[in-house]
């Protein structure tokens, strides 16, 4: 048995230890906010965080995660209100198809508690997640703006 | 007793909230107390207004706007709507009362914007109705705002939740007024998108989160070469292995269904497969290529798309000849959600859930598949993570999604592909060799055009339909219907049809014909010593189209700028995604659209993912082993900056003349991103180029 902390809350799963991250968390764990893009760490729609730092959970082994903390786009919200980035993504329409978008937002939490007022050149050093839409001008300036607002998380 | 609206809506919500869990707190909560006024309204006592939304919500936003139509003429408060798919289940025995439910071809707001004004219209005229009746007052005397609904004279009011139940007994108005454009204060408004907070929330659901009790997960592979066949899969190797449930071999594909998708798909790469690949065992790139090369001087199948004047002898009389000519590779959609289908059949019912551009075809697809009547199949709504037109019309992720779950009757499967699947087996966009030839006068005026454009046609192929004439309209798009006055024009098109398949990608022949056209012209103008702007302006009458959009474009850059063209031309070559120029007579001018740039590589992903689709075309077993750690992909890093003054420096740090350019072309793909937004986004809309670009749209294109 491997165990975890998936957004708060402790969980055990009987899996085989390489198994990714990403289908514990999606087919065991039923945490449908990761999603599946490539399957080879290269889009990042699978973002998830594991003690506070983004990874890519689809080539992740979840023995990687064993007694870590991991936080999906769903456990970003603290008491139901949405986290100063998310705010962000909301207040400036980032979203298209919207797929790509909770790891978008995980690497961008992440890049601001590491960086509270980033650069373009540091946004776009962090944020190597592919959005098909293109909503790439409108990540950066919502990045911006909740940079401009206390971060909490 | 329950009227048959009710029962339709307590079914509906039952469906929802047993299967999926999805949104429960969106789903016909009150369902039982609710009341449908039309098709497309329902009220609740409690003033909430539910809009369904019949087509596909896949970023482009129209799920929003769809509704913006509707709350415009119902007069309800935009604070208290909601929108909800309309069910396809319901639409097969309603006898189709939301008409056309695909999300293809942009249609979605031209063509339903009028009947969507009206089923507003009508059901406010019903519930104000509703109202003066029980008020004993004259219909006339009184008014609908904001979902409240007064009597002038005595300034008595009520809300919809009220007499939404009154209203539905009444009969529907045959005809309504609907408001001048001029009243608006809904429609064309940036209002946020309706399904914006359940993403950035992490509540969205896609076809690939669908979750059902007892669900098994199926990974397919498909026959690398397209028009093979399964010869064998020996499910023996990977029998007893942890979670496998069952091996379905299938006639062009086999499936390995387990506990878990990664369990699934771990024991499909480790299951021997032989392939029968069939007639295209020996096609090649080269041999595709020769195939359409061969078009190129073919005196047969080929038909005549535009003719004007005597364009051969023209062009023997013409002072120069300039010739050309154009390929663009086939690209694959590559959606980021990659295909899948969930499915279940069960006593003679099929539930079907999957990102769809058109949820009528995959409620045939799955009836067909399943062999039942229409009206045993529900096919549930979801967001599409990604469509630019993948997941309209082939709908082969659903035929193979309900075959498998028909082998496990009882049992929920989702099939999901890998992203190597997607790539390799998508319905591309079509290749396309196109030659060009135009005689110019001693002015360097064009005094003949000929273009022979050598493609396969997805209407024949994908829609299997008859083609008007020969001619395949998207192939010779920007073609046919090039607005350059010039007297003697001959637009050819040769279909031919190599094995890959094909189909619409985003705006279809306008993704890549008008780059190769503006190319050909910018050549032409640099033949003939000429400014291409002012080139153009010769050519294109004072009424078309594209010269108010030219004008218009320099008009808001304040003045005409050097080499404004330049800006589009790039653009379309990017957009056209690694199209190249093939030989012809290039001089001392470089096609702008040839350039290359730091930071904006000419092996974008879309070049990548079009050479993905060729590899397969090899049948050498090496495309198993191709892989996306070979390709590039572009990140943000690459993608150019977006600012929110007008500045002097483009992303390269390069300044003056070039970086406005520069940015102009920027400014231009945000519009195409806005776009599909659904609405403007309020930074951009600061820009003036911007502006520009949103004028140029309304003159018509």
């Amino acid at each position: 048995m491997i165990k975890l902390t998936v957004n708060g809350m402790a969980r055990e799963v009987d899996v085989e230890p390489e198994m990714p991250l990403l289908w514990v968390l999606r087919d065991v764990l039923e945490v449908k906010g990761p999603k599946f893009g490539c399957g080879i760490a290269q889009c990042g729609a699978c973002t998830v965080h594991v003690n506070g730092d983004p990874v890519r959970s689809c080539s992740y082994p979840v023995s990687a995660a064993a007694d870590k903390r991991v936080v999906t786009i769903e456990g970003l919200a603290q008491g139901g209100r949405p986290h100063p980035v998310q705010q962000a993504w909301i207040d400036h329409q980032v979203p298209q198809c919207g797929y790509c978008q909770g790891g978008q937002i995980l690497v961008a939490v992440a890049l601001l508690r590491r960086k509270p007022n980033p650069t373009d050149q540091d946004i776009d050093e962090a944020m190597t997640n592919i959005c098909r839409c293109g909503t790439y001008a409108r990540i950066r300036t919502a990045i911006h703006a909740a940079a401009k607002k206390p971060a909490k998380a | 007793m329950t009227t048959r609206r009710e029962f339709l809506q307590v079914t509906a919500a039952t469906g929802s909230a047993f299967i999926l869990g999805f949104n429960s707190e969106t789903a016909f909560s009150q369902a039982g107390k609710a009341t449908e006024v039309n098709a497309w309204i329902v009220v609740e006592p409690n003033d909430r207004v539910i809009i369904r939304y019949a087509r596909s919500e896949m970023g482009q936003g129209s799920m929003t706007s769809a509704a913006q139509l509707v709350a415009e003429e119902l007069e309800c408060d935009w604070a208290k709507v909601r929108v909800e798919y309309a069910e396809t289940n319901a639409q097969v025995l309603r006898k189709r009362p939301w008409g056309d439910m695909a999300a293809v071809g942009s249609r979605t707001i031209r063509q339903s914007q009028q009947y969507l004004r009206q089923a507003g219209a009508t059901a406010r005229t019903m519930l104000v109705s509703a109202a003066a009746q029980a008020w004993g007052v004259p219909e006339a005397e009184c008014s609908a705002a904001g979902g409240v609904i007064t009597h002038g004279p005595s300034k008595r009011k009520t809300s919809f939740g009220k007499v939404a139940a009154a209203a539905a007994k009444l009969e529907a108005p045959k005809e309504v007024k609907l408001k001048d454009p001029k009243e608006w204060k809904v429609i064309g408004k940036p209002i946020p998108r309706v399904d914006i907070p359940d993403t950035v929330m992490g509540r969205q659901r896609y076809g690939i989160d669908a979750q059902l009790p007892g669900m098994a997960y199926a990974a397919i592979a498909q026959c690398p070469v397209f028009g093979g066949r399964l010869k064998s899969a020996n499910g023996a190797k990977i029998a007893g292995r942890r979670g496998v449930i069952q091996v379905i071999p299938m006639e062009d594909f086999v499936a390995v269904v387990a506990d878990n998708w990664w369990r699934a798909k771990e024991a499909l790469r480790d299951l021997p497969i032989e392939w029968e690949p069939g007639p295209a065992a020996n096609s090649s790139s080269a041999s595709i290529e020769q195939l359409l090369r061969a078009g190129l001087d073919s005196p047969t199948d080929v038909v005549s798309a535009l003719k004007k004047g005597d364009a051969a002898t023209a062009m023997t009389g013409a002072a120069r000849v300039i010739e050309a000519e154009y390929f663009t590779p086939y690209l694959a959609h590559a959606t980021l959600e990659p295909m899948g289908c969930t499915a279940l059949i069960k006593d003679g019912r099929v539930d079907v859930w999957t990102s769809t551009q058109n949820a009528e075809a995959t409620h045939a697809v799955a009836a067909a598949v399943a062999g039942v009547p229409l009206e045993n199949v529900y096919v549930h709504r979801v967001q599409l993570g990604g469509g630019f037109g993948r997941r309209g019309g082939s709908q082969d992720f659903v035929r193979q999604g309900v075959a498998i779950a028909k082998v496990m009757p009882g049992t929920p499967v989702k099939l999901l592909w890998t992203r190597e699947e997607d790539t390799q087996h998508d319905f591309y966009r079509p290749i396309s060799l196109t030659r060009f030839k135009a005689g110019l006068d001693v002015a360097g005026r064009p005094v003949a055009w000929q273009s022979r454009v050598v493609a396969p046609s997805i209407i024949a192929t994908l829609l299997k339909l008859p083609l008007k004439e020969g001619i395949d309209p998207q192939a010779v798009a920007s073609f046919a219907d090039q607005p350059y006055e010039i007297a003697n024009v001959n637009v050819e098109y040769a279909q031919r049809n190599p094995h890959v398949p094909v189909g619409f990608w985003r705006t279809v022949g306008h993704s890549q014909n008008p780059f190769m056209r503006e190319c050909f012209v910018d050549e032409l103008a640099h033949a003939a010593g000429k400014d291409p702007y002012e080139y153009r302006r010769s050519l294109l009458s004072g009424t078309s189209k594209e010269l108010l959009i030219m004008e218009a474009t320099a008009v808001a850059r304040g003045r005409v700028p050097r080499h404004c063209h330049h800006r589009g031309l790039r653009q379309l070559h990017r957009s056209s995604g690694g199209a190249r120029r093939e030989s012809g007579r290039r001089g001392g001018h470089q096609a702008p659209g040839a350039r290359r740039r730091p930071g904006l590589r000419r092996q974008s992903r879309q070049r990548y993912r079009a050479d993905a689709g060729q590899r397969r075309l090899h049948a050498d077993g090496d495309v198993l082993g191709r892989h996306h750690h070979q390709g590039r992909a572009r990140r943000a890093v690459e993608f150019p900056r977006l600012s929110h003054d007008a500045p002097a420096r483009d992303a390269e740090g390069r300044g003056g003349a070039g970086a406005h350019r520069r940015l102009l072309g920027r400014h231009r793909r945000a519009r195409s991103g806005v776009d599909r937004a659904g609405h403007l986004q309020r930074d951009l809309c600061r820009q003036r180029q911007a502006r520009a670009l949103v004028a140029a749209q309304q003159t018509g294109i």
